[in-house]
């Protein structure tokens, strides 16, 4: 139970990967931009991949009416998030320190698991509503309007992981560094459940 | 008669036959060959040469940027003269670079770049040219590939024997190919003898900006200095000059000056006068010299006159100058990698004829002299001969070096490039070129490490290399692989204007630095606007001042009123794009300069004087997006004595 506890504290701890690291992706690649434009997205805000790639995005977007990327401070979700992070980081230590000395069950580790994934598939579903309405919420007065061959207006939502093509586009969305380290310790706390139970079998 | 002309014409059909058939065999072979030779010059499309050429544009007052192997041009960089394409020498932000103790000069003749160098080596960041007729040598920086600083030297006239720098760039060496009298004066032409002065200058180049500062200048006897090399490696320390005319005529100079056997070729110690001038030695000397230096954070070039100069009598420095007498009129002055030869390409001799450093030395030791001139010594011939290429061609101009022990020297008269080894002094292969080439570049060649593998001759005439196009044509450029015992001619290819020297470089070693827009938040112009709530239109007196913005795709302001007939507008336009390749251009018709073109980040300022009432329309004449033809705006121009209020909008009607 010891090690499935350190486990569990370490696993807590890759959360915090997310305060330096971006959690997803976005990069925007076309015949005119071999080096492809490209926003970060930390859970405190979206930025660049290069200095002026917002910039350069939103210069390009509003040809076709979209709004422009938003600010850190235009969006709840860039103040709720790292407190949500920081919040299940420090439940996930206590849990593990707990689990350590003996005084809570390894269940925890999975109630901690199951937590984080239902705020996180919960997360994923607001960060896709927001791309629908970055990609779909057009203005009438774009100066580029194409619609889809059923006269429907277009659409320019990024994937939300994976590769599509938008227009002259090519938009590749996956995590980034501090996505795979939050993936990672949630498998963390998985294994950590596992030795746990397996541990506490054997007795 | 009859039976005559029958025989005459069957001759000329066996003639004829066995020509076509030698033209056919031969064609085949140049065919195999020429496949072979165009794998070795082909970039597929996309990818990038390995090698950068800068090339001088000669009477086009500019520098040519070139790449190795495919001899695609890449850009014509405006040194010293006026370039309507972008507006440079005619933006306000750019007159000042044009600007002389003549006044402002539309043009020059460019002739020598050299690229800055470390520990011998080419650095690759920057690089200088000078101007020949109205003495000048420019920077250009090869970050930003503009010019940022052009320098007037005094008391020089054609300015030919220029831009060599020293090994670590500590001086950036000016030498003057006409005599004059210094100070000027008015006097007569005869009395030129012992009268005019040569002045070699050498200027400082600082080291973390590359800021130029004349540091002394030599006044030499009046010959012609016609060419130079810095000493390096064990010569480090030393500059060597070419004379011609030591006859000191004044007239019909292609006979009078070629009578003397031997001309010289100018030892000077800079390291020794640099030290007399540190010590206070030489004096200052009044003059009128303007220097021109580009501020990249206000994107506008300033002119300070400088009023002068530190002369040095040499002398007045015992052991600073010798000279090395060299057969007939010497052109190119050449220093091997390792600093020990000093060829001395003398134009009107048979032989190329080769001194050596050591042996220089060894005779100044022991104050071997032939004689004097002007009170500087004059060495022994055979003292400090090394050796000399026997019949190697007619005509040597000039020799660059592969770093393997080998030199090329070009031939003018027999048009050939010569290969031969130095200390062997042997003739390894000749070429011919086409035609009469002048000079030739080595990547590195002009310096302690040569890159070796190309070499290209830059050739006088053209004539039938290319379709013809009437009786003015660019000259041309042959490009040979060096990398075998023998050269192999590749490619050719046309150069803009003349070129006369060339400097080339590994792409690696400057393509990472270079700069692909100006970041906005530098930019310090004071009539910049970087915004929409800074765009405005002032007036002040008859000068109406307009702040005027662009990105894709519209100015703000698009909508001006209030000017009126006999205002001098000035339109400071900043490209707000801070991405690669963004620039737009700016016309307005009318305008008796030429159109802007700004780069992302930077602003620039075109004056228009409107003659004419009326609604005069201006735009972007950079393709800039799919809504270029859509970047345009009218400015409303009323008569002189009426009262329109003004006024400027964009995105709405103008009230």
């Amino acid at each position: 139970m010891k090690k499935a506890g350190i486990i569990m504290i370490v696993g807590s701890l890759l959360l915090l990967g997310l305060f330096k690291f971006p959690l997803w992706n976005i990069m925007l690649g076309a015949p005119q931009y071999p080096d492809p434009l490209g926003m970060n997205i930390h859970i405190t805000g979206i930025q660049g991949v290069q200095e002026f790639d917002l910039q350069n995005i939103d210069g390009l977007n509003h040809y076709i009416g979209m709004k422009t990327i938003p600010k850190a401070e235009e969006m709840w979700e860039f103040s709720v998030f790292p407190k949500v992070i920081l919040a299940m980081s420090l439940l996930g230590v206590l849990i593990g320190v707990l689990g350590f000395v003996g005084k809570v069950s390894y269940k925890y580790f999975l109630g901690w698991f199951v937590l984080m994934s239902v705020l996180g598939i919960l997360g994923m579903y607001d960060f896709n509503n927001w791309l629908i309405d970055y990609g779909s919420n057009l203005d009438p007065n774009a100066i580029i309007k194409v619609t889809n061959p059923d006269g429907t207006p277009m659409s320019y939502k990024p994937p939300l992981i994976g590769y599509q093509k938008l227009l002259n586009f090519d938009v590749d969305s996956w995590p980034h560094i501090g996505g795979y380290l939050m993936f990672l310790g949630m498998t963390l706390t998985l294994v950590a459940f596992w030795l746990g139970r397996k541990t506490s079998l054997k007795q | 008669m009859k039976k005559i002309i029958t025989s005459t014409i069957a001759l000329v059909a066996i003639l004829a036959s066995f020509t076509s058939c030698n033209n056919s065999s031969k064609s085949s072979n140049s065919g195999a060959l020429s496949s072979n030779n165009a794998e070795k010059v082909y970039i597929a499309p996309g990818e990038h040469d390995s090698h950068y050429a800068f090339i001088s544009g000669g009477y086009s007052g500019n520098l040519t940027v070139y790449g190795l192997p495919s001899g695609r041009m890449f850009k014509e960089i405006p040194v010293f003269s006026q370039f309507p394409t972008n507006g440079y020498g005619y933006s306000e932000e750019t007159k000042p670079m044009l600007e002389t103790s003549f006044g402002p000069i539309p043009w020059d003749d460019s002739h020598h770049p050299d690229i800055s160098q470390t520990n011998g080596e080419l650095d690759g960041r920057w690089i200088f040219i000078n101007g020949n007729n109205t003495p000048r040598i420019a920077r250009v920086g090869l970050r930003s590939f503009e010019t940022e600083e052009i320098i007037e030297i005094p008391n020089s006239a054609g300015n030919h024997s220029s831009s060599f720098i020293t090994e670590n760039t500590e001086y950036v060496v000016a030498g003057t190919r006409f005599s004059v009298p210094v100070p000027q004066r008015d006097m007569p032409i005869k009395d030129y003898k012992g009268n005019f002065k040569g002045a070699l200058t050498f200027i400082s180049v600082d080291p973390e900006h590359g800021h130029m500062d004349i540091k002394f200048q030599i006044l030499m006897p009046g010959f012609n200095y016609d060419l130079s090399h810095p000493g390096r490696g064990k010569s480090h320390g030393w500059f060597f000059f070419t004379t011609y005319n030591t006859e000191e005529a004044s007239t019909l100079l292609e006979v009078n000056a070629s009578q003397n056997d031997k001309d010289f070729i100018a030892a000077i110690n800079w390291k020794k006068i640099e030290e007399y001038v540190n010590n206070g030695g030489g004096k200052m000397m009044p003059a009128n010299y303007a220097h021109n230096l580009m501020d990249e954070s206000t994107h506008t070039a300033t002119t300070t006159m400088k009023k002068e100069v530190r002369v040095v009598n040499p002398i007045d420095v015992p052991g600073a100058v010798y000279f090395l007498p060299t057969p007939k009129s010497p052109h190119g002055c050449d220093v091997d990698p390792s600093g020990e030869y000093i060829v001395g390409n003398g134009k009107l001799s048979a032989n190329l004829t080769v001194h050596s450093f050591t042996k220089m030395l060894d005779a100044i030791e022991k104050e071997k002299f032939a004689g004097e001139a002007y009170g500087i010594p004059i060495l022994n011939f055979e003292d400090v001969l090394a050796g000399s290429v026997e019949q190697p061609g007619l005509g040597p101009l000039h020799t660059e070096f592969d770093g393997q022990g080998n030199a090329y020297t070009t031939f003018f008269i027999s048009s050939e490039v010569v290969k031969w080894k130095l200390g062997t002094w042997e003739v390894i292969d000749r070429k011919p070129t086409y035609y009469s080439v002048g000079h030739l570049t080595i990547p590195g060649g002009n310096s302690a490490k040569p890159f070796g593998k190309y070499m290209f001759a830059m050739n006088k005439i053209t004539k039938d290399r290319y379709l013809p196009v009437g009786p003015e044509m660019e000259h041309s450029a042959q490009l040979y692989d060096i990398s075998g015992e023998k050269m192999e001619l590749l490619l050719d290819f046309p150069t803009h204007g003349e070129p006369h020297y060339a400097a080339a470089i590994p792409a690696e070693i400057i393509k990472e630095n270079s700069l692909k827009f100006y970041k906005l938040a530098n930019n310090k112009h004071p009539y910049k606007a970087t915004n929409d709530e800074e765009t405005r239109v002032e007036r002040d007196g008859k000068n109406v001042h307009v702040y005027m913005t662009m990105i894709r795709s519209h100015f703000s302001p698009d909508n001006i009123e209030g000017v009126k007939v006999g205002d001098k507008v000035f339109f400071h336009i900043t490209n707000l794009e801070q991405d690669f390749d963004v620039p737009h251009g700016f016309a307005v018709i009318g305008a008796n300069n030429a159109e802007l073109l700004i780069a992302p980040g930077q602003t620039r300022t075109l004056t228009w004087e409107p003659k004419q009432v009326g609604v005069w329309p201006f735009y972007c004449t950079d393709f800039c997006s799919a809504l270029h033809q859509e970047m345009q705006g009218y400015i409303r121009v009323s008569a002189e004595n009426s009262d329109t209020p003004l006024k400027w909008s964009m995105g709405e009607d103008i009230e």
